[in-house]
């Protein structure tokens, strides 16, 4: 087999790894979409206002220091203790939950039957908030995220498949964040199914998630449902945070990783976990492949943008639903 | 159009001019996507600025009047901010941002106001025969390259025939900047240059693996924003070693190695000026700025790559404005005035010694024709036990006969499409 | 009392069909045109101009564009931030190659070329709905900015990537580079808005009008009742491109005077446009109008209010920009899910009772 092919190999393989990342932060906004029919744009601020308060937590920041030393004249940072991981995860997840309560309590709740768009335009609205409420809370300086999730080439798989390809060939790349990345993501997907599956409240959301009034008419609490919802979607989004966080820091940027999503997302339908997961793969691999195949050689690189979203414009001419959704049945 | 009037209404009545003392306006950005880069900056400028008025009162006996205006590295807004305060006054403008550099560089021409984009806008400004109120010494991006090139040269005994280089880069206006040098340069000296542009910062899984597949043996980036810390990431995790790779100025602060940890070790960048803390000027700034509670925004930035080049920044134009006062005789100076002490700028070890910043930057000069310096800059390396970065190599002279063509040939074209007659006899 | 229908007695189709049919209203509009034109030229500054005037009409010129599209033929796009980005390079590439023409033919030009390119990428709408066409649009606004900084032929291989306007005459005073001064600027822009503007209210009000939102109601029946899809969803991408070209190459040649693609036509300018007339209000000319001055006073109005009157710290104040922006935009969608739009027509209605509503 000549080194080609196995370069080939690699690509692919590493292009299945970043499409797990980009279908944890898609996952969100499945989450939200069956249960509310909410086109939530905030998942990515969400992303980083999860990991900037876990970080927060972890290193002892004092939340709107500078707001108190501008407006008191004071000089205060930081508490001066750092937190374990696990506690400072424990409290972020429940500072989402106040979060999902208060945007149901302030947003959602103003906003029941209003069109698709008005909904999108609101969670936009509530993005720009966060951006500014995050920054406000925690500064927007840059910070390094560590949890202990191990980073760096995977050794074990270079070694091992190192004899594969001849003398050139250095064996497999694998990144060991990505690695975890996609253990987690398993866990994860598989945690949804079951509480969706075999809980009472899993059930009511997929009552939910079937039909609005009919649910609303068998005695399923609607506004507790959302802000179950919205508190999943910050779950999500706190780990999609992480692991985003861990790879590059935890900085403006990561709010940006829902445009990645989005491609993900229409790819798979709106309205399916695992659509998420298989959109991601064959986003990620789709992306790579073409810049490994065509994109390096002929046009000159960085097609890495546009190509996820043409090809899932080129798919969607033909499914319009996307990959998993549900039939979109019209009539008059 | 209600609203319209309102807004108008309400805009007049806010920004009423107040011309006074000696005007720096800094367009900063310390929101946004890379308000990483910007806070550090923002904050040495601003120290230093309160330096000045609280050790010396000011310039020349004039104060320094200081305005921080938030561009969110945004066109529009360096636009609205650049309208906003020029009628205050304003002697230079630093707009800290390449996409408001462009936009401000003919718009500065006319309203006779200079501009000094140090390390970064549009490179053939260095030509003052066309540009001839842009200013970007000390370097620009093709001395950064040539300077890259060059260390190269000094690491490998002076031959670098068939040896690899890779230039990781935005893929943007800025990140395509050296590659007309970097592909001269190539034919210069034999080695092979790759081009591999990266579409979405924090993810560059294809590009790192196709270094991973090419065995470069150097790589150079021009990276902004995300992009640095998750290329100095991926570069560890397929074991690059980091002594070879090196990016820009742009590229080497400490936010950018931070974030990768240990993996960021031996790192190395382009550098403007010096790094560290272990200047006399810091105990000053201690004494009439930190301990007075003046310090700019949280004041944790003292000491990092981009305060230090906030610091040098502000020193760069107070030492111009100096120097127009002196050649004038005048303590209130105009942007005019200061335009012409910007092009007969000169600075040498002694004055920055007396500044309290001995060995932080090289001496140069700027003349009609050169806006740029003499194109010069050093190597730093992140040493990530200790947290700092360290200059490893003296200041280096860029390769002159090859960059003047390039600088040339860009400003004929600009020249020649703006219908600009050349300056300087 | 002040503003009513009353006692207007119509006795032609003509008169009972003109844009205005109320007199009030004829004169309100008829009035703040002739400020516009021949007052505020006079007292304009350059601040006020390129702070808040020349962004308000430029946008203004794309929202009314995006209205078309998405809030009359119900076509959800967010790749308007691409079509700026080709109306302001044709506008570029025809200036720099007829270096005699006119800025008006060069800019309705440019307006154009982007019409063409708005129905390519217009193609997939009649397969894809939805948030799925509105994901999908975003592959004709990433495909653009890259083709832009890819190829140099678009920015006439400059070694900066960026492309710069250059001066043009016109009766001897320039009116596109950096020299413009602020009253040529915003009259340029001016006239290009009112007539867009005009012609946008008379297009929405004729058959094709009337077609583009039948399908917006529902797309189906529209067809089984006679309209056809593909002309009717076509030409309003195609239409809604030009105002959107058009827009582009004003703000390359007249605001920002450099550009590139990637920095100045990002996607964060696509969302824009959608905000100006999601609050502005779906399906209303006034509502792009006042969704884009809104938008575009607003930040200006608070950080001068945050910094120049309270003296905060910059960046605290920009932090809480971006938090009373978010705040207000979720406020007026719970208050007014329709935008100014339906607020102003609430307000009209009280006016025509006022002061008697009983």
């Amino acid at each position: 087999m000549p080194a080609e092919f196995y370069y080939g190999v690699e690509v692919f393989l590493n292009g299945l790894m970043a499409g797990v990342m980009y279908s944890l932060v898609a996952l969100g906004f499945v989450l939200i979409f069956k249960a509310s029919g909410i086109f939530n744009y905030a998942q990515g601020v969400m992303a980083l206002f999860a990991a900037m308060t876990l970080v927060g937590f972890q290193n002892g920041q004092i939340p709107f220091a500078h707001l108190i030393n501008a407006a008191l004249g004071t000089e205060v940072h930081h508490f001066g203790w750092t937190l374990p991981a696990f506690v400072a995860i424990i409290m972020t997840l429940g500072v989402m939950l106040i979060f999902a309560f208060l945007v149901e309590k302030f947003v959602l709740k103003h906003l029941v039957n209003q069109e698709p768009i008005i909904l999108f335009m609101a969670t936009i609205g509530l993005a720009y908030f966060m951006e500014g409420f995050g920054d406000l809370m925690w500064n927007s300086d840059v910070k390094r995220l560590d949890v202990g999730i191990p980073k760096g080439g995977n050794i074990w798989v270079e070694e091992s498949t190192a004899f594969l390809g001849g003398e050139d060939f250095y064996g497999f790349y694998l990144d060991s964040l990505d690695i975890s990345a996609a253990l987690i993501a398993a866990v994860l997907v598989g945690a949804l199914v079951a509480f969706s599956q075999y809980t009472k409240t899993g059930r009511a959301l997929r009552a939910v998630a079937d039909d609005h009034q009919a649910a609303l008419s068998v005695g399923i609490s609607l506004r507790t449902i959302w802000v179950i919802v919205w508190a999943i979607a910050g779950f999500v989004a706190l780990i999609a945070g992480i692991m985003w966080g861990s790879k590059s820091g935890v900085q403006f940027s990561l709010s940006l990783i829902a445009l990645k999503a989005l491609p993900v997302l229409i790819l798979g339908g709106f309205t399916s976990i695992p659509g998420a997961i298989i959109g991601g793969f064959i986003i990620g691999v789709g992306e790579k492949m073409f810049e490994f195949l065509i994109g390096v050689p002929f046009l000159g690189g960085a097609t890495e943008n546009w190509f996820a979203y043409v090809l899932a414009m080129v798919f969607l001419v033909f499914r319009p639903q996307g990959l998993f959704g549900e039939k979109i049945i019209e009539r008059v | 159009m209600k609203f319209k009037s309102i807004a108008i209404a309400l805009a007049l009545t806010v920004s009423t001019p107040a011309i006074a003392d000696l005007t720096f306006p800094n367009l900063t950005y310390r929101t946004g996507a890379f308000a990483v880069s910007g806070i550090p900056y923002a904050d040495g400028f601003a120290d230093y600025m309160t330096l000045l008025n609280e050790r010396d009162g000011g310039i020349g006996g004039e104060k320094v009047n200081y305005i921080e205006c938030e561009t969110q590295y945004k066109v529009e807004k360096g636009v609205e901010c650049y309208e906003n305060t020029k009628g205050e006054g304003s002697l230079v403008y630093q707009p800290m941002s390449t996409g408001i550099t462009y936009a401000l560089i003919p718009k500065a021409t006319s309203d006779g106001i200079p501009i000094l984009s140090m390390g970064y806008g549009r490179t053939s400004a260095a030509n003052g025969k066309v540009f001839s109120h842009i200013f970007n010494y000390p370097a620009n991006y093709w001395v950064g390259a040539s300077v890259v090139v060059k260390h190269m040269l000094d690491e490998n005994g002076g031959n670098i025939k068939g040896k690899k280089l890779a230039l990781v880069h935005l893929d943007a206006a800025y990140g395509r900047e050296p590659i007309p040098t970097l592909e001269a340069l190539a034919k210069k000296h034999g080695f092979e240059l790759t081009t591999i542009p990266v579409a979405y910062g924090a993810e560059q899984k294809s590009q790192w693996l196709q270094i991973r597949r090419e065995k470069h043996d150097y790589v150079t980036m021009w990276g902004w924003g995300v992009m640095n810390p998750s290329a100095i990431q991926e570069a560890a995790n397929i074991r690059f070693p980091m002594d070879k790779f090196i990016g820009i100025w742009w590229s080497g602060s400490e936010g950018d190695v931070l974030p990768a940890g240990d993996a960021a070790n031996g790192y190395k960048s382009l550098a403007l000026h010096n790094t560290g803390n272990d200047f006399p000027i810091y105990a000053d700034l201690k004494k009439h700025v930190y301990d007075k509670g003046l310090a700019s925004g949280a004041g944790d930035q003292s000491g990092t790559v981009l305060y230090n080049r906030g610091i040098y920044s502000a020193m760069l134009v107070t030492e111009a404005a100096r120097q127009a006062q002196k050649k004038t005789g005048k303590s209130k100076i105009s942007p005019a005035d200061m335009r012409d002490a910007m092009e007969a700028f000169s600075i040498d070890e002694a004055r920055m010694t007396a500044l309290g910043l001995p060995n932080f930057a090289p001496s140069f000069s700027v003349s009609c024709e050169n806006h740029g310096g003499n194109g010069i800059a050093a190597i730093q390396q992140w040493d990530a036990t200790a947290k700092t970065w360290k200059m490893v190599t003296d200041f280096i002279e860029a390769d002159m006969d090859v960059i003047s063509p390039l600088i040339a040939a860009d400003s004929a074209a600009y020249a020649a499409e703006n219908k600009i007659k050349e300056r300087c006899g | 009392m002040l503003y009513r229908e009353v006692g207007e007695f119509k006795t032609s189709y003509q008169s009972d069909q003109q844009t205005f049919p109320i007199t009030s209203d004829r004169l309100v509009v008829l009035s703040l045109i002739f400020i516009a034109f021949f007052v505020i030229p006079f007292f304009i500054t350059e601040y006020m101009a390129s702070a808040i005037v020349l962004p308000f009409l430029i946008f203004g010129i794309a929202a009314l564009g995006l209205n078309i599209l998405t809030g009359y033929c119900g076509q959800v796009s967010l790749g308007s931030g691409g079509f700026m980005a080709v109306g302001a390079y044709s506008c570029y590439k025809i200036m720099t190659s007829f270096p005699d023409l006119n800025i008006f033919f060069c800019v309705i030009l440019s307006g154009l070329v982007t019409g063409v390119v708005g129905l390519a990428f217009g193609l997939p709408s009649l397969r894809i709905k939805g948030f799925y066409l509105a994901v999908s649009t975003l592959a004709a606004q990433f495909f653009l900015v890259w083709a832009f900084t890819k190829f140099p032929w678009f920015f006439n291989f400059s070694a900066s990537g960026q492309i710069t306007a250059n001066e043009r005459l016109m009766f001897d005073i320039p009116v596109s580079g950096a020299n413009v001064a602020a009253p040529v600027a915003y009259l340029i822009c001016l006239i290009f808005f009112v007539s867009l503007a005009f012609i946008a209210r008379n297009l929405t009000r004729g058959s094709l009008g009337r077609k583009w939102m039948a399908i917006r109601d529902m797309d189906i029946a529209a067809e089984i009742i006679g309209v056809n899809p593909l002309t009717a969803k076509l030409s309003a991408f195609c239409i809604s491109s030009i105002y959107i070209g058009i827009s582009g190459a004003l703000l390359f040649c007249l605001y920002f005077g450099a550009v590139e693609a990637g920095d100045a036509f990002g996607i964060d300018k696509s969302f824009l446009i959608l905000f100006m007339i999601i609050i502005g209000g779906l399906g209303s000319i006034f509502g792009s109008i006042a969704g884009a001055a809104f938008l575009v006073a607003m930040p200006v109005i608070l950080k001068n209010i945050m910094v120049d009157f309270l003296a905060w710290p910059v960046d605290l104040a920009s932090h809480f920009e971006f938090l009373i922006i978010g705040a207000l935009i979720v406020f007026i969608l719970i208050v007014e899910p329709h935008g100014f739009a339906m607020l102003w027509r609430i307000i009209k209605e009280k006016l025509r009772l006022w002061p008697f509503p009983h």
